[in-house]
C-alpha cells in the first residue's frame, strides 16, 4: 500500500551514474571563535530522477542546512567537506558562473516563508521573469512562460496576476507564485524546505496538490523537507530521518512506519498526534531534541533513548542495512523496537 | 487547593453570541458555546476564524463589541474596575500564550516570575510561597535549577511548562491555551500535552484548547467547536465531530491533514464546494 | 569576553575593562574625555589657576604664558580657568534639559502608549505642537518673558526636548504592550500603573536612556548657542557660550584663543556624548539579537 502519490518504486542505492541528487558523507563545521562548531556529520543520501524523498528532523536536526547546500548554500562562514553531485558534478566545487547556472537551470528551492522570499515592492511578473531574463531569454518569451506557469499552478488570470504586487495575494497563493517561478528554469532537481509550514491545513493540501502534479507532470525530482513525518509520509516515496546533524534511519515510507529500526524514528511515530479514532495518544519522548554540537559523542540520541547502553555513548553507530531500511543504530538487529 | 468549580451551582462558562469587529473588519460574528466546570473543549480553525480574538475576549484583554460571557453565573464581559474586580476576574480565566519566547518577561527569574502571582493574589508569607512555588513547578516537571533561571536560559519546550506553572498559580476555574504547542518540536509537543493531560485530571481545572492541530484536539478534549470567518459551523463531542462530520468545511478540514494515501487533489476540488 | 581579547597581550588590564562594555578606542577615548569634563567641572575650584572672574585689565588679550596657560580675554580674566568654570554650567544645564525632558518625556509617552484611543490622541497632537517650534525659538520666546540667565532657557529647552523623548516611549510603549508577557500580567490582574512600573519601564529604559544620552550633546549646544546670543548666563558668569560671544571681538583683534577654546571643548564634548550614546545603543542593539 504505497503513497497515492508514489510514482516509481523505491531503490535503496542507486546503481552509480544514475542518480539525480546525490549527496555522498556531507559534514559541515561552523568555525565559531575558537573551536569549530559541528552541523552535519557525513549526511549522505540520494534522489532519483523523477522521485519525491523526504526528509524529517526536528530543530537541530540540521535538515535545512543540509537541503540547502544543493544549491551550493552554505553557512556564512563555513566549512564543508564530502560532496554534493547533480547530475554527477559536485555542487561545492563549482565556480561562481557554474554555479550561476546551476541554480537557473538544473536546481531550484522553495523555503518557507513565501513573503520573506519575494521582494514585495516588486510586481509578481518581475519575479518571475528575472532568472529567464538574466539567463538570456528575451521579455517576451519570458513573459509568456510566466503566464503558463501561473496558469499551471492554479492562479486564476495569470496575465492580470502579472501585475500585481506581493502584498495582495494570499499565503497559499503567493506560495504558489514561488513554486511556479522555482519551475520556471525547468530544473531536474526541486528542494523544498519546510513548503506548507507556514500554511493553513487547507491551503497546505492545495499547495502540495499543485506541487507533486507538476512534479509529476515533468518528471522533477524533489526532496522534500519538513518536520511533519504525516505530511513526508504522505508526499514521498522514501523518507529519511535526520538527528542531531546525521542520517539515523532510511528506508520507503510504508517499511518505515510498519517496522522502524531506530529508536528514534519509532519515538517520533509514537509521538505524534493521529487523527484516526484507534489512534494511541501521543507517547512522549524525554528530554529535547539536541544539534550536533550539543550532542555527547557516540550515538546522539543515546541520551533521550529508553533502549541506550553503555556502549551507546562511545560508539558512534554507521548506517548499515537492515532488511529493507538503513539504520544507525548499534541494537537495531537486537528487535528491541517489536 | 486547586482552582475546580466544586461549588454548587456552578454553570462552568457560558459564551452567547460573542462579536468583535476590528474597523471594517468582522472577526468574531456570533459566537456561542459552553465549557463545563472540569470540562475540555477544543476551538478550532484556521488563520482568521476568529479563534484567537475569541480567547482573548474571554480572558479580558479585547472587550466584546456584543454579546455576554458568563462564568459560573458572574458576568465577565463587562471590565472589572477596581483591584478586588481585576483579581476575581483574573482568577475565573487564565491564559496560556503560543510564543513561549516572548510570553516571559525577560528580566525577571522563573521562581520570581511564580512568586509576583502569588504576591498579587494571595496573602500569604514568604515561606508558604516559596513552598508553592516548588510544588507548581514540581507540576510542571520542572526544578530548583529552573526557579532560579532567567527565560533566556530554558528551552522552548521548559519556558512553556513555565508559562503553565504560571497560569496555574493563580487558581483559576479555566485555563485557556492559545496554540500553546504549536511553536514546539513535535517530541516535546508530546511531552506538554501529556502534561496537560496529567493536570487536567488532576486538578479538575476546566480546559480551553484553541488550535488549527485537530489531532492535537483530538487527543485533549471532549467537545470541539469549529469556526470559519467567525462563526460557529459545526459544535458537539469530539468523537463524533472528527469520525462523522456535519458540516462540509469540517469534513474538508479533516480531509486536509496528511496521512498516508492522501489524495490533495480531490480536497481542492471540494474546497470550492466547502 | 570575545575571542580578540583573548589574543590580544594583557598590556592594560584596567583600559581592557573600560573596552569590554562599549566597544572600540573610540567609545573609550569619548568615555575618558567625558570623564576628565566631569571631573574638571567638579574640582574646579581646586585646580583652576585663577579666579575666572577676576580682572586684570592691564594685561588683556594677552597670549599664552606660564601664568595664563591659554591667555586671557579681553576684561584681561584667565581662559583656562573660565574654561574649567564655564564647564560646571556647560554640563548641569545640560544635564537638567536631558533629566527633565526624560522624566516628562516618559511620563507622557508612557500615558500615550499604554492607554492609547483618545488619550493618546491628545497627548500625541501635544507634543507634536511643542515639537512644531524650534527650540531656541522657544527659549527666546520665553526668555522674553521671564528674562535672561540659566533657569528660563533650561526650563524652555526641557519642554523642546520632551517631545523628542515622549514619541520614542509612545512607540516603544505600543509595541512593547502588544508583547505576551506584558499580556500576561494584564491577565494576570495586575494594574496598568503596576504593569508599566515595574515591567514596561525597565524593558525600555535602555533605548531611552541611550537616546537621552545623545541628546545630551545637542542640548549642550543648544544652550551655549543661546548663551552666545546672549539669552543664557550673563557676564559675567563664566559660560562656554558666553565666552565665545566675548571672544568674537577678540577674534577681530587678532586673538584666537579667547574664542577658540571654549569652541574647542564644546565641539568635545558633543562629539563625545555623541559617541558614547551611539556606543550604548549599538550596544544595546547587539544584546537584543
Amino acid at each position: 500500500m504505497t503513497s497515492a502519490l508514489s510514482k516509481t518504486p523505491p531503490a535503496p542505492t542507486p546503481p552509480p551514474g544514475t542518480a539525480l541528487l546525490e549527496i555522498d558523507r556531507l559534514s559541515v563545521r561552523l568555525p565559531a571563535g575558537r573551536a569549530a562548531r559541528p552541523i552535519l556529520d557525513e549526511v549522505s543520501l540520494h534522489v532519483a530522477p523523477g522521485e519525491t524523498v523526504g526528509l524529517v528532523g526536528e530543530s537541530g536536526s540540521g535538515k535545512s542546512v543540509a537541503c540547502r547546500t544543493v544549491l551550493g548554500l552554505l553557512p556564512e562562514g563555513s566549512r564543508a567537506e564530502g560532496q554534493v553531485r547533480v547530475r554527477g558534478r559536485d555542487v561545492l566545487t563549482l565556480d561562481r558562473a557554474a554555479l550561476r547556472e546551476h541554480r537557473s537551470r538544473r536546481a531550484a528551492m522553495v523555503f518557507q516563508d513565501p513573503r520573506a522570499s519575494i521582494n514585495p515592492l516588486h510586481r509578481i511578473g518581475e519575479f518571475l521573469t528575472e532568472g529567464l531574463r538574466a539567463a538570456g531569454t528575451p521579455a517576451d518569451q519570458a513573459a509568456a512562460t510566466a503566464v503558463r506557469l501561473l496558469d499551471a499552478v492554479g492562479i486564476r488570470d495569470p496575465h492580470g496576476a502579472l501585475r500585481r504586487r506581493p502584498h495582495e495575494f494570499s499565503g497559499g497563493m503567493l506560495q504558489r507564485v514561488v513554486i511556479a517561478a522555482a519551475l520556471a528554469g525547468e530544473p531536474e532537481l526541486l528542494v523544498a524546505d519546510e513548503p506548507t509550514t507556514a500554511l493553513d491545513v487547507t491551503t497546505q493540501a492545495e499547495v502540495i496538490a499543485v506541487l507533486t502534479r507538476l512534479q509529476a507532470e515533468r518528471g522533477t525530482g524533489l526532496l522534500f523537507v519538513t518536520h511533519d513525518l504525516e505530511l513526508a509520509a504522505a508526499v514521498s516515496d522514501r523518507i529519511y530521518v535526520m538527528y542531531a546533524g546525521r542520517i539515523v534511519e532510511t528506508g520507503t515510507t510504508d517499511e518505515l512506519f510498519a517496522h522502524p529500526r531506530h529508536p528514534y524514528t519509532a519515538g517520533l511515530l509514537a509521538c505524534t498526534p493521529r487523527i484516526d479514532p484507534d489512534a494511541p495518544p501521543p507517547r512522549p519522548i524525554p528530554g529535547r531534541p539536541l544539534s550536533l554540537a550539543e550532542a555527547a559523542p557516540g550515538c546522539g540520541f543515546a541520551a533521550r533513548c529508553a533502549f541506550a547502553e553503555d556502549r551507546c555513548s562511545v560508539e558512534r553507530p554507521d548506517l548499515r542495512p537492515y532488511g529493507d531500511t538503513l539504520a544507525a543504530c548499534l541494537r537495531a538487529d537486537e528487535g528491541i523496537l517489536s | 487547593m486547586s482552582g475546580s468549580s466544586g461549588s454548587s451551582g456552578s454553570t462552568g462558562l457560558v459564551v452567547q453570541g460573542l462579536c468583535k469587529a476590528f474597523g471594517a473588519r468582522t472577526v468574531v460574528d456570533g459566537v456561542s458555546f459552553r465549557l463545563p466546570p472540569g470540562g475540555s473543549l477544543g476551538v478550532v480553525g484556521e488563520s482568521g476564524c476568529g479563534k484567537t480574538t475569541t480567547a482573548r475576549m474571554l480572558v479580558g484583554l479585547e472587550r466584546p463589541d456584543a454579546g455576554t460571557v458568563h462564568l459560573d453565573g458572574a458576568d465577565r464581559s463587562v471590565r472589572p474596575s477596581g483591584r478586588a474586580g481585576r483579581l476575581a476576574h483574573a482568577r475565573g480565566v487564565q491564559l496560556v500564550f503560543q510564543d513561549p519566547y516572548l510570553s516571559l518577561d525577560p528580566r525577571i527569574t522563573v521562581g520570581g516570575c511564580l512568586d509576583e502571582v502569588l504576591r498579587l493574589h494571595f496573602g500569604w508569607d514568604r515561606e508558604r510561597r516559596r513552598r508553592r512555588v516548588a510544588e507548581l513547578l514540581d507540576q510542571v516537571g520542572l526544578g530548583e535549577r529552573e526557579a532560579a533561571a532567567l527565560p533566556r536560559r530554558l528551552s522552548g519546550g521548559q519556558r512553556q511548562r513555565v508559562a503553565i506553572a504560571r497560569a496555574l498559580a493563580a487558581e483559576p476555574r479555566v485555563l485557556i491555551l492559545d496554540e500553546a504547542v504549536a511553536a514546539l518540536d513535535v517530541s516535546i509537543q508530546a511531552q506538554i500535552l501529556d502534561l496537560l493531560a496529567g493536570i487536567r485530571r488532576a486538578s479538575g481545572i476546566a480546559f480551553l484548547f484553541v488550535s488549527h492541530d485537530l489531532a492535537v484536539v483530538r487527543h485533549l478534549t471532549d467537545e470541539v467547536v469549529v469556526l470559519r470567518d467567525g462563526r460557529v459551523v459545526e459544535a458537539g463531542p469530539t468523537p463524533r465531530v472528527l469520525t462523522a462530520p456535519r458540516h462540509p468545511y469540517t469534513r474538508l478540514l479533516l480531509d486536509s491533514v496528511p496521512r498516508r494515501g492522501w489524495d490533495p487533489g480531490r480536497i481542492a476540488e471540494g474546497r470550492a464546494s466547502a | 569576553m570575545t575571542a580578540a581579547a583573548l589574543t590580544e597581550p594583557t598590556r592594560r588590564p584596567l583600559l581592557r575593562r573600560l573596552r569590554a562594555p562599549g566597544g572600540g578606542p573610540l567609545f573609550t577615548a569619548a568615555v575618558l574625555l567625558l570623564g576628565a569634563l566631569v571631573l574638571a567641572a567638579a574640582l574646579a575650584p581646586l585646580i583652576a589657576p585663577h579666579d575666572p572672574e577676576a580682572l586684570d585689565l592691564r594685561a588683556p588679550l594677552a597670549g599664552s604664558s606660564a601664568d595664563h596657560l591659554l591667555g586671557t580675554d579681553q576684561s584681561g580674566r584667565d581662559v583656562l580657568s573660565r574654561l574649567l568654570y564655564g564647564a560646571r554650567t556647560g554640563l548641569l544645564g545640560p544635564l537638567l534639559v536631558v533629566g527633565l525632558s526624560t522624566v516628562l518625556g516618559i511620563l507622557l509617552g508612557t500615558v500615550a502608549g499604554w492607554r492609547g484611543g483618545w488619550v493618546d490622541t491628545l497627548l500625541s497632537r501635544l507634543l507634536d505642537l511643542v515639537f512644531s517650534v524650534p527650540g531656541l525659538l522657544l527659549a527666546i520666546m520665553f526668555v522674553a518673558v521671564g528674562g535672561p540667565g540659566l533657569t528660563t532657557p533650561v526650563i524652555a529647552m526641557s519642554l523642546a526636548y520632551t517631545p523628542y523623548v515622549g514619541r520614542l516611549v509612545r512607540g516603544l510603549a505600543r509595541q512593547e504592550k502588544a508583547r505576551p508577557y506584558l499580556e500576561s500580567y494584564r491577565v494576570q490582574g495586575w494594574s496598568g500603573w503596576t504593569i508599566c512600573l515595574r515591567h514596561l519601564l525597565p524593558n525600555i529604559a535602555p533605548t531611552v536612556l541611550a537616546q537621552s544620552a545623545i541628546n545630551f550633546g545637542y542640548a549642550l549646544m543648544d544652550l551655549a548657542g543661546l548663551s552666545f546670543l546672549g539669552f543664557g548666563a550673563q557676564p559675567p558668569a563664566a559660560d562656554w557660550g558666553a565666552m565665545i560671544n566675548e571672544g568674537e571681538s577678540a577674534l577681530q583683534r587678532g586673538a584666537m584663543l579667547p574664542a577658540l577654546a571654549p569652541s574647542v571643548c564644546i565641539v568635545l564634548a558633543v562629539v563625545a556624548f555623541g559617541i558614547v550614546g551611539e556606543g550604548i545603543a549599538d550596544r544595546l542593539a547587539r544584546r537584543e539579537r
